[in-house]
């Protein structure tokens, strides 16, 4: 070690007004947990995850071009790629995608005992919640919207021409557009509640595990409880509306304007929720 | 000043500390008690890390419920020895710094010096799964002291480190008190706080059971045998050797043959004599630590005047 030192640095603390302050401090926790996320060990599941509809659509697309049959049936496609979307995608895909990405924000640093760092730095926790989820957020968001863009790539390739002239000419590219925004909504809403959930729970599995299972059976919940979900909201902006089966409760959809804000409102509740539990929590990685 | 007012930490059931009420005043103050004492507990405390149960603690008059004023003063080299994955030393260092709002180009100067003085530099761009335990340990240490804390804690800051770099750190941590720093360390390696403190707390079952000058515990001390396990890769010369010293009561190699437990009464001086056989005979040191089965019988021997151990 060097106990003279030869670097001469004149430095003094530029704390700056406490905003720029802030917004440095959430970009840099964001360059760290977005690299975290997409080149740590744990990235490997996601990017299964994410591939998984693309092949997928890249097998169905290839069976519709052989079987010749695409030029007259865009709508029943239509149908199959919404019931592929909201059943594999948006309810499993992104599900548990988000799950694994928006635990591990905080869980995953309790398991790699690493998460004293941002702890013995000089940071409102609140703000680290802010950057934490926007990295989640960012990483979820380009995964997810790259799965759903590729399985509509693969839909409308396998339709050849009238694919091309669906999307360009027809509702095709609204309708992407609705899926891809469905996408990001999704990542908004599921990642708030299962960042949280990482906050609260020591082993965060079972309470995604039953809030997996309250988001399937919502077809089935009264019209007030389906209204405590995000499926809900999601599935009311599904572009191609989706059949819900002979037992569903009916219940009116949320328009647009309603459940775009809602989802939001939630979120920053949940995100309150969340920096209010880790300006409590203290640092005991032998109990964890 | 470092304040703690009639602390008390459980865990559950389990007591960490007990009741502490202490007031620790500049300079390089040690933590001094067996594994389990409540060292760590207390430096946890003094951070925020864990809240206590009961009491209050106060850093030059701040507490860490306000962590973006806090931790510029304070900065804290824990010993879990883990770091966020895929990160070169500097980037390590570096990003911390921006997380702590530094700008870049500010941050970047400042990880440069924290690595300089921790003599990382050649070793900054490799990746941090590359580095020995030693490396490892002066990383987090120069992560600790980047922002330039005006106190810092440091929680068994020598452990893993050979006996070259324990001197060096120790002549920093001196360095570092002499700029004025206030620096509380923890250790239950007595004679390494007898060479670096001005002061010392001595913990047993969370409870402080002496403070004061280092001078009254070294007197103890130096009449009461201590064992050291030295691994090596000839522990056979080792033992050969380390009789040419008075002090050195016992030596026996360990039973996988790659150390040797050695028990002296003068710890400061069998260290000396080990650099000078590492030296003169070439011998490969991988670690040292103190191997004494129950530390607990040292502290009861300093508090209980010499009855036991």
């Amino acid at each position: 070690m060097s106990a003279s030192t030869e670097v001469i640095v004149e430095t003094k603390p530029s704390p700056g007004r406490p905003w720029s302050v802030w917004g440095r401090q959430v970009a840099a926790i964001m360059r760290l947990e977005v690299r975290k996320n997409f080149l740590g060990k744990r990235a490997i599941l996601i990017y299964l995850l994410a591939a998984t509809p693309i092949l997928l659509m890249a097998a169905l697309s290839a069976e519709i071009h052989w079987q010749q049959s695409r030029h007259d049936n865009i709508g029943e496609i239509n149908i199959v790629f919404a019931n592929l979307y909201e059943g594999l995608i948006l309810r499993t895909i992104i599900f548990f995608g988000c799950a694994w990405i928006f635990m591990n924000l905080f869980r995953g640093e309790v398991v790699d005992r690493s998460l004293h760092y941002y702890f013995l730095s000089p940071v409102r926790r609140e703000v680290l919640v802010v950057g934490k989820y926007l990295s989640g957020l960012i990483a979820s968001g380009v995964l997810f919207t790259i799965s759903t863009a590729g399985s509509l790539v693969f839909l409308y390739v396998g339709l050849g021409s009238s694919g091309g002239n669906y999307f360009f000419d027809g509702a095709g590219k609204r309708q992407a557009m609705g899926y891809l925004g469905i996408t990001v909504l999704a990542c908004i809403g599921y990642g708030a509640a299962f960042m949280v959930i990482g906050l609260f729970f020591r082993n965060p599995i079972i309470p995604a595990l039953l809030i997996y299972g309250w988001e399937w059976i919502n077809f089935l919940l009264p019209p007030v409880l389906k209204k405590i979900s995000i499926i809900h909201y999601l599935h009311s902006l599904a572009p191609v509306p989706v059949p819900e089966g002979p037992f569903a409760m009916v219940a009116e959809s949320t328009p647009a304007y309603l459940s775009i804000p809602g989802l939001l409102l939630m979120t920053a509740v949940v995100l309150a929720l969340a920096s209010f539990q880790i300006r409590r929590m203290e640092i005991k990685y032998g109990g964890e | 000043m470092i304040v703690f007012e009639d602390v008390s930490k459980f865990y559950g059931e389990i007591l960490g500390v007990n009741r502490v009420t202490l007031a620790i005043e500049p300079g390089i103050t040690s933590l001094v008690g067996p594994n389990g004492s409540g060292k760590t507990t207390l430096m946890n405390l003094m951070t925020g890390l864990i809240r206590p149960t009961r009491g209050r603690v106060s850093v030059l008059g701040l507490t860490p419920d306000h962590p973006e004023v806090f931790f510029r003063k304070v900065g804290y080299c824990s010993q879990f020895d883990s770091f966020p994955s895929a990160l070169t030393g500097f980037e390590f260092i570096n990003s911390y710094l921006r997380v702590h709002g530094r700008p870049k180009k500010e941050a970047q100067e400042l990880a440069w010096k924290a690595l300089h003085r921790v003599d990382l530099l050649e070793a900054a761009h490799r990746k941090i799964a590359a580095y020995s335990k030693g490396m490892r340990q002066r990383v987090r240490f120069a992560q600790a002291i980047a922002h330039e804390p005006e106190v810092m804690i440091l929680d068994e800051p020598l452990n893993g480190l050979d006996p070259m770099a324990r001197a060096e750190t120790i002549r920093l941590f001196r360095q570092l008190a002499d700029e004025g720093l206030h620096l509380i360390i923890s250790s239950h390696i007595l004679h390494e706080v007898n060479e670096m403190s001005d002061s010392v707390i001595l913990l047993n079952n969370g409870y402080v059971v002496a403070e004061g000058a280092i001078q009254g515990v070294r007197d103890e001390m130096e009449e009461h045998p201590m064992q050291i396990l030295i691994r090596c890769d000839r522990p056979g010369l080792l033992a050969a050797r380390v009789f040419e010293q008075d002090s050195v009561v016992e030596a026996k190699i360990h039973k996988d043959k790659h150390g040797l437990f050695v028990k002296t009464r003068d710890a400061d001086a069998f260290y000396l004599l080990l650099n000078t056989i590492v030296v003169e005979d070439g011998l490969n040191v991988e670690s040292i630590a103190p191997a004494d089965d129950d530390l607990n019988a040292v502290y009861q021997y300093l508090i209980g005047g010499g009855d036991a151990g």
